[in-house]
C-alpha cells in the first residue's frame, strides 16, 4: 500500500534526495520509497515507477514528496523520523586528510616546491630509481627501505656526495631532523647534541637517555648498517658528521656504530680529530678505546648519552642570537672593544673559564698564576679575586664584594673591553645577596656607557640551589634584571662570552676541517637548519609523524608505473 | 615532426585549446549543417556502431527519432526499417557532431551551431529536451515525440531569430567562466550557465517578434530546463578539442566518447582513429526502485566536456553534486580533481575555480600520464535504464577504462619510432 507525506515548502536538491532516498530504502518494512521535490517532471517520475498517489497531484515544485510502499502503515512514521534526522544533520563525516597524496612526483613537485628530502619507504626493489629521481631534483634521501643491493647504495651516495647531498639508508631505521622525526623515532626535545648513528635502535636508545635526562637532540643522522663496510666507506658517515661540526645548534656529536670495517674504522676516527666539537663515539661491541683530543669512547648506549649529556651540558649556548643583541651591534662598531674580562670569587670557576677561553684561542696554557692572574693574554684577562693575593687584610669576595666592585666598574670604563664575566657563588656562608649588590653596579656602568655612546656585555652565572638562603632564582632575576646575561653554567658563560669575541671579530669558531671530501653547494646543511620539507614515499604514517612535529610533508603515493606491466614502462620511459 | 619532443607538442595541444574563442552563432536544422543527414541516416554518438550491438536505450532513441522523422508510423516499421539497415548510422563525431547519451540525430532536430573565432571551425550538437522520458535515455513516446516536434517547430526557429541578432554570437568563454565560479562543472551541474544563457537570450527573444504563446513556452522551457548549457557546451568541447587535434603531435586526449558498447578515445598525435575498449557501467545514486542492475552501460559523446577539462575533472567546482562521487563530502571532491590534476599536462586560467583556490581547471589529458599512474579520467554521468523506453534511472561517475589508453600508448610508441621487445 502507498502512503504519501508532503512536506510544504521544505526545498533540497536532487542528490540530497537521492540520497536520502537509498538512507529509507534501508528502513525496516519499507518495501519501496521515493522522496522527490513536487515538480511536474518528477511526478512523471514517481508514474514510472509505480508509486504515483493522487496527493501527488497538489504538491508544488517547492514541496518534499514522500511516497512509501509498505504493508505496514506505522513504518511512515518511521519514514518521516528518518528523513528529519537525515534532514537536519546532512553534515557528512568525510574523510577529513590535512595530508597532500599526490601520485606522481610532478604533483609533489608541485605541491611541495621547496621539498628538501625523500623519504622513501618502498619496496627495495623499486628503492633505487625513486631514490635517483629524488637526487635528479636536488633532493636529500632517507631510505627506510632494506633489500636495496650494495652497488646501489654506492652509486646513491657517491651520487650525492659528488652533487652536496646526502643518502641516509638504506635500512635507516630512525632520524631526527630539526626536531622532526623520520621514520621510527622517539619524540625528543630540541637540544645541542647530534647524533650519527648506523644503528637505529641505537640511535633511539641513546636519544631518548638524552630525552628523558631533560636535554635534547639536534639531528640524529642515521647512514644505513652497511655504510660502515669497506664498500661503501662511510660515505654518509662522514658526511654526517662534517654536517653536525658545521650546525649552530649541535654542541656536541655523538657518534653510534655497529663494529665497521677495520680500515674503514680507522677512517672515521680521523675525521673525528678534524672536528671542532667534541665527540662522543661508540663501536659497539668494541672496547672502548683511549679518549684522545676531543674523543671520547664509551662501551655501553647509556654511558654514550651519559657523556654526551655532560658535555653538552657544559656546551649549552645553543641558539644565542648575536645579531639580535643591540649592545653587542654596539660593540661590533668600536673597533677596539674585542676583549674578555673575567673577575671570580670562586677558584675553579676562574680556572674552567680560563681554560675555556684559552682552548678557544689556541693558547698554551701555562700553569703559573701569579696573584689569582688565571689569563691574560692581549686584553683579555680571567682573575681569581679568591686568591690570597687579594684577600690580605680583607673578607673573601664571596663575602666582601668590594674589590670586584670596583674591578666591574673599571673595566666597563676600559675601552677595550667587550663582556664582562662574573661568577655567584651562593649557599651557607655566602655574601646574603650578591646579585643585589652587582645589579645596580652593572646597570649604572651600562646607563655611563650608554650614555657615551657605548656598551658592553655582562654575562653570569650562578652556582647554587632553589634551597640555598639566597634562593637560586632570586639571584638569577636580580642579574637579568639588570641586564645580565645568566647561563646555566660558569662553562656556558665563558663559552658564550668567546662565541661574543669570535662574532665580534666577524667569524665563527674556525672549523679544524681537512676531510677529504670537498663540501660543495651544501644542501645538507640546508635540510637540517630548518624544519624537514618531505616528499614521503611509501608508508604513511612516516607523514603524519613529520606533519605532527610541524615538517611540511606531501605523501606520494607510490605505485609500480604502468601498474607493473614492463614493457609499457619502457614505452613511457622512452616516450619524452 | 614539427616538433622538438611530445612535451612541445603537447604544449601546443594545450595552447590550442586556451586560445579558442567558442561563440554559439546560431540553431539550425541538422540537415543544414551536417550533408550526411542527407536521405535516411542518424547520428549516434561513440565510436562507429552497428544496429545489432547497440543497447535498448540506443535503439530506443533510433525508434524515436524514424518515429520523429516520419519515416515509419508505429514502432514495429520502425525497427523493421532500423534491423534492415535501411537507415544509415553515422558517429557524431565524424560529422563535426556530438550527442548526448544515445547521441541519436536526424535531419529535421534543430543543432546549437558554435563556432571557434581562431580558425572558423564549427560544431554541433542536439538541443537538451529536459529530464524524465526523453529521446537521449532511449524513450520514445507520444510525449517525447511531440516534445521533439514541438523543439523542432518552435523552439529551434525562436533560439535563431534570437542569436541572430546578437552581433557575433553569444561568447561561451564569458558564460563559462562566469558559472564555474557558480558552482557548475558543465556536465552533471549546469544550472548556473543555464540561468545565465536564460538572462542573456531574453531580451533577443522579445525582440524576436514571437507570436505571444511561442514567446512563453520557450521561456517556460528554457526556465525548467536546468541541463540546457550542457549541449552549449558540449558543442564548444567539439569545436576547441577538434582545434587542439589540429595541431596533431603529442599525447593528449582529443576525444572521450562512448555508445554503451565501448569506449573511444582520440590523441592529439593520432589522428581521427578511435582507441576503444569495453565500457564500464556507470556507479551512482538511483531513483527509487532502480539499481546498478537496471543500469545500461556507459554512453554518450557528453565525456567531451571532461576531454575538454571540465564535468569530473572539474568535481570540485561543482559542491552540488560531490556526492556522486560516494560517501564523503568537499574532501572527497578535493582529492578527485587532485587525482585528475596528475594525468593532465597543467591548468587552465580560463576556467578558475573559488574552491580550488583559484586553480583552473584540469587542461590536457596526457594519456602517457593514465598509463603510468593506472588512474583514469571520471567521468560524470547520467544512467539510462538498459530496457529502451524507460529513460533516466539515476546518476553518478564512470571511469575510462584503462585498455583505451594502453592501445592508444602502443600506437603512439609506433608513431615516435619507439621500440622495445
Amino acid at each position: 500500500m502507498l502512503y504519501t507525506v508532503i512536506k510544504k515548502n521544505l526545498y533540497q536538491d536532487s542528490v540530497s534526495l537521492m540520497l536520502l532516498t537509498n538512507h529509507l530504502s534501508a528502513v525496516e518494512g519499507v518495501t519501496q520509497v521515493q522522496v522527490m521535490m513536487g515538480t511536474p517532471a518528477n511526478k512523471d517520475i514517481f508514474k514510472s515507477s509505480g508509486l504515483y498517489t493522487e496527493e501527488l497531484e497538489d504538491a508544488n515544485p517547492s514541496d518534499l514528496c514522500i511516497v512509501v510502499d509498505t504493508d505496514d502503515e506505522s513504518v511512515v512514521e518511521n519514514v518521516v523520523e528518518e528523513t528529519d534526522s537525515y534532514l537536519n544533520s546532512q553534515a557528512e563525516a568525510s574523510q577529513q586528510s590535512t595530508i597532500q597524496v599526490v601520485r606522481t612526483w610532478e604533483m609533489a613537485e608541485n605541491k611541495l616546491s621547496n621539498a628538501d628530502v625523500a623519504l622513501i619507504s618502498i619496496a627495495g626493489e623499486h628503492a633505487t630509481a625513486e631514490a635517483n629521481k629524488a637526487l635528479d631534483r636536488g633532493l636529500n634521501v632517507f631510505m627506510f627501505s632494506d633489500n636495496v643491493p650494495v652497488e646501489d647504495e654506492l652509486q646513491l651516495k657517491t651520487r650525492a656526495q659528488d652533487e652536496g647531498l646526502i643518502v641516509m639508508g638504506p635500512d635507516c631505521g630512525t632520524g631526527i631532523l630539526d626536531g622532526v622525526p623520520m621514520a621510527f623515532a622517539n619524540v625528543v626535545e630540541k637540544g645541542n647534541i647530534g647524533i650519527v648513528g648506523a644503528s637505529g635502535t641505537g640511535i633511539q636508545e641513546v636519544s631518548s637517555i638524552i630525552g628523558r635526562n631533560g636535554s635534547g637532540v639536534s639531528q640524529a643522522i642515521g647512514t644505513g648498517g652497511r655504510d660502515l663496510s669497506s664498500e661503501i666507506g662511510a660515505i654518509t658517515t662522514i658526511r654526517g658528521l662534517q654536517v653536525l661540526d658545521e650546525d649552530p645548534e649541535t654542541d656536541v656529536i655523538t657518534y653510534i656504530s655497529k663494529p665497521p670495517a677495520p680500515e674503514v674504522r680507522e677512517k672515521v676516527v680521523e675525521v673525528f680529530k678534524t672536528l671542532s666539537k667534541p665527540v662522543v663515539a661508540i663501536f659497539m661491541g668494541d672496547k672502548p678505546k683511549e679518549a684522545h683530543g676531543n674523543v671520547h669512547y664509551t662501551w655501553t648506549l647509556e654511558d654514550t648519552a651519559h657523556k654526551a649529556l655532560e658535555l653538552a651540558t657544559a656546551n649549552n649556548t645553543a641558539g644565542y642570537n648575536f645579531a639580535a643583541d643591540e649592545d653587542l651591534q654596539k660593540i661590533k662598531d668600536n673597533n677596539k672593544q674585542r676583549y674578555i674580562k673575567g673577575y671570580f670569587c670562586g677558584g675553579t670557576l676562574a680556572s674552567e673559564a680560563a681554560m675555556i677561553v684559552e682552548d678557544a684561542l689556541e693558547l698554551d696554557a701555562s700553569n703559573e698564576h701569579p696573584e689569582g692572574m688565571m689569563l691574560q693574554y692581549e686584553g683579555h684577562e680571567v682573575i681569581d679575586l679568591g686568591d690570597d693575593a687579594y684577600t690580605q687584610g680583607r673578607a673573601h669576595p664571596m663575602i666582601d664584594p668590594t674589590l670586584r666592585v670596583e674591578k666591574v666598574e673599571e673595566a666597563a670604563a676600559d675601552e677595550e673591553t667587550a663582556v664582562i664575566l662574573l661568577d655567584n657563588v651562593i649557599g651557607y656562608g655566602a655574601h646574603e645577596d650578591m646579585a643585589g649588590v652587582f645589579a645596580p653596579v652593572v646597570e649604572k656602568a651600562k646607563e655611563q656607557a650608554a650614555s657615551e655612546g657605548k656598551a658592553f656585555v655582562a654575562i653570569a652565572s650562578v652556582t647554587g640551589t632553589a634551597e640555598d638562603p639566597q634562593v637560586f632564582q632570586d639571584q638569577v632575576d636580580k642579574l637579568k634584571a639588570a641586564g645580565v646575561i645568566v647561563t646555566d653554567s660558569n662553562a656556558q658563560a665563558t663559552k658564550l662570552a668567546v662565541e661574543m669575541v669570535d662574532y665580534l671579530n666577524g667569524e665563527k669558531p674556525e672549523a679544524k676541517n681537512t676531510a677529504e671530501a670537498e663540501v660543495k653547494d651544501d644542501k645538507v646543511q640546508e635540510l637540517i637548519s630548518s624544519k624537514p620539507r618531505v616528499i614521503n614515499i611509501g608508508l604513511k604514517n612516516f607523514a603524519e609523524a613529520i606533519m605532527e612535529h610541524g615538517g611540511d610533508v606531501v605523501q606520494y603515493q607510490w605505485a609500480p608505473i604502468a601498474g607493473g606491466n614492463k614493457r609499457l614502462a619502457k614505452i613511457l620511459e622512452k616516450l619524452k | 615532426m614539427e616538433y622538438q619532443s611530445i612535451q612541445e607538442a603537447n604544449e601546443a595541444v594545450t595552447q590550442k585549446i586556451l586560445e579558442s574563442q567558442p561563440f554559439l552563432l546560431d540553431v539550425v536544422p541538422a540537415k543544414e549543417v551536417i550533408s550526411e543527414l542527407d536521405g535516411k541516416a542518424l547520428l549516434h554518438a561513440g565510436p562507429p556502431m552497428k544496429w545489432e550491438n547497440m543497447t535498448h536505450p540506443m535503439q530506443g532513441s533510433c525508434i524515436g527519432a524514424t518515429l520523429f522523422e516520419g519515416w515509419a508510423d508505429n514502432e514495429d516499421d520502425a525497427k523493421k526499417m532500423l534491423e534492415s539497415g535501411e537507415i544509415k548510422f553515422v558517429p557524431c563525431h565524424s560529422v563535426d557532431a556530438v550527442g548526448p547519451m544515445g547521441g541519436i540525430t536526424s535531419a529535421n532536430m534543430p543543432v546549437v551551431v558554435v563556432e571557434n573565432k581562431v580558425n572558423g571551425k564549427r560544431a554541433y550538437c542536439n538541443l537538451n529536451e529536459g529530464i524524465g522520458a526523453v529521446l537521449r535515455f532511449g524513450a520514445y513516446n507520444d510525449e517525447v515525440i511531440n516534445r521533439l516536434q514541438w523543439m523542432k517547430d518552435v523552439l529551434g526557429p525562436a533560439l535563431s531569430k534570437a542569436l541572430k541578432q546578437i552581433d557575433g554570437g553569444m561568447n561561451v568563454n564569458v558564460t563559462v567562466a562566469k558559472a564555474i565560479t557558480m558552482g557548475d562543472e558543465f556536465h552533471q551541474r549546469n544550472i548556473a550557465a543555464s540561468a545565465l544563457f536564460l538572462k542573456d537570450i531574453v531580451p533577443y527573444l522579445l525582440t524576436a517578434e514571437l507570436p505571444e504563446k511561442e514567446l512563453q513556452e520557450v521561456t517556460q522551457f528554457l526556465a525548467d530546463t536546468d541541463q540546457f548549457f550542457l549541449n552549449i557546451m558540449m558543442a564548444t568541447g567539439k569545436v576547441v578539442m577538434d582545434s587542439a587535434a589540429d595541431v596533431e603531435e603529442g599525447s593528449v586526449i582529443t576525444a572521450l566518447s562512448r555508445n554503451g558498447d565501448e569506449f573511444g578515445i582520440k590523441v592529439s598525435g593520432l589522428g581521427d582513429q578511435w582507441f576503444t575498449a569495453p565500457v564500464n557501467t556507470p556507479d551512482g545514486l538511483y531513483f527509487s526502485g532502480y539499481s546498478t542492475d537496471d543500469a545500461n552501460p556507459d554512453m554518450g559523446d557528453s565525456a567531451i566536456t571532461e576531454a575538454y577539462g571540465v564535468g569530473g575533472m572539474a568535481m570540485i567546482a561543482a559542491p552540488g553534486v560531490t556526492r556522486f562521487v560516494g560517501t564523503g563530502g568537499f574532501n572527497d571532491a578535493v582529492q578527485t580533481s587532485d587525482e585528475m590534476r596528475e594525468i593532465c599536462v597543467g591548468n587552465n586560467p580560463n576556467l578558475s575555480i573559488p574552491t580550488w583556490d583559484f586553480q583552473g581547471a584540469c587542461l590536457g589529458i596526457d594519456i602517457r600520464k593514465v598509463v603510468e599512474t593506472g588512474i583514469t579520467p571520471v567521468i560524470n554521468t547520467g544512467i539510462a535504464h538498459k530496457t529502451a523506453g524507460i529513460g533516466q534511472i539515476g546518476a553518478g561517475t564512470v571511469r575510462v577504462p584503462l585498455g583505451c589508453f594502453e592501445k592508444a600508448l602502443e600506437a603512439l610508441a609506433e608513431k615516435y619510432g619507439v621500440e622495445v621487445e
